[in-house]
């Protein structure tokens, strides 16, 4: 489970570098989000763009770390692939997250680009 | 890639042009990584041949039934492998998955009614797995026989196989 993070401010970016997010790696990747999503952060975006394949277990992973925050804490999805876009709508998750369609949507939604130039 | 100034269909060259497989079988033992491997396998042989959106909705499809396998069968460690079958036919894949664990609950069977957008506090950790199976799967049959319980399912191709 590789997950690595960038951080600024109150924003946790966390690139998911697996092509996999299923029933092998869910248990992992719920545990090692729980550690790194901590108090301070209140957006975590989740860099999905690696990610090939989402099934049940992966999406029942994602809303356990979502659950898992606080109140003042989100959960957002960056750059779904076409498979795993098709996972959250055919089970309606996209009504619960917010799913940005870009990294670039992403960051200017997170206020990225703007504190860096 | 080739070029293609004319916009005329690509084709590939008669040598690397391959037949649609026969119908094959890949067996495996009762574990996560075993399913991701059978995937791999499974997809391998026919993603070449169907397109890519029908190769996705095969792969999340055998992986919830297999997964429930694994997760729900009790499948016996000494017990024969599960076998999945799958038939590359002119308009749909025809597949078929056989286990040794116990008896399928029958309310599964039964596709669930549509519920309300989930929300809030109320947001369910799992119970995706049937619902999209049910959605995905054609023509989805059981029978349980000799111990052992076969789920078959067809996915119309949403063009026929792309060597016709």
């Amino acid at each position: 489970m590789d997950l690595k993070t960038e951080s600024h401010e109150n924003t946790l970016w966390v690139h998911l570098d697996e092509p996999r997010l299923d029933a092998a790696v869910a248990l992992r990747f719920k545990d090692n989000m729980r550690d790194i999503c901590l108090p301070h952060y209140h957006r975590i975006m989740l860099d999905m763009s690696a990610v090939t394949f989402l099934d049940s277990s992966g999406l029942g992973a994602l809303v356990a770390v979502m659950k898992s925050l606080s109140k003042d804490q989100t959960l957002e999805l960056a750059a779904p692939s076409f498979n795993v876009s098709k996972v959250l709508r055919l089970t309606r998750m996209d009504t619960v997250f917010t799913i940005h369609a870009t990294l670039a949507d992403a960051r200017a939604a997170g206020g990225f680009d703007a504190v860096q130039s | 890639m080739p070029s293609n100034p004319e916009g005329a269909p690509l084709q590939c060259p008669a040598s690397h042009r391959r037949a649609a497989p026969q119908p094959f079988q890949v067996s495996l033992a009762a574990d996560h990584l075993a399913v991701r491997d059978a995937l791999r396998t499974i997809l391998a042989q026919v993603v070449a041949h169907i397109p890519a959106d029908d190769a996705g909705t095969l792969e999340l499809l055998l992986a919830e039934i297999l997964n429930n396998i694994v997760e729900h069968g009790s499948v016996p460690a000494q017990a024969a492998p599960i076998t999945v079958s799958v038939d590359l036919q002119k308009h749909a894949l025809a597949c078929e998955v056989c286990d040794p664990g116990i008896a399928l609950p029958e309310h599964l069977l039964v596709a669930p009614p549509p519920t309300a957008a989930p929300y809030g506090d109320h947001l369910p950790e799992g119970g995706f797995g049937w619902p999209l199976i049910h959605d995905l799967a054609h023509n989805l049959t059981y029978r349980r026989a000799a111990g052992r319980n076969r789920l078959s399912f067809n996915l119309p191709l949403t063009r026929g196989p792309s060597h016709h």
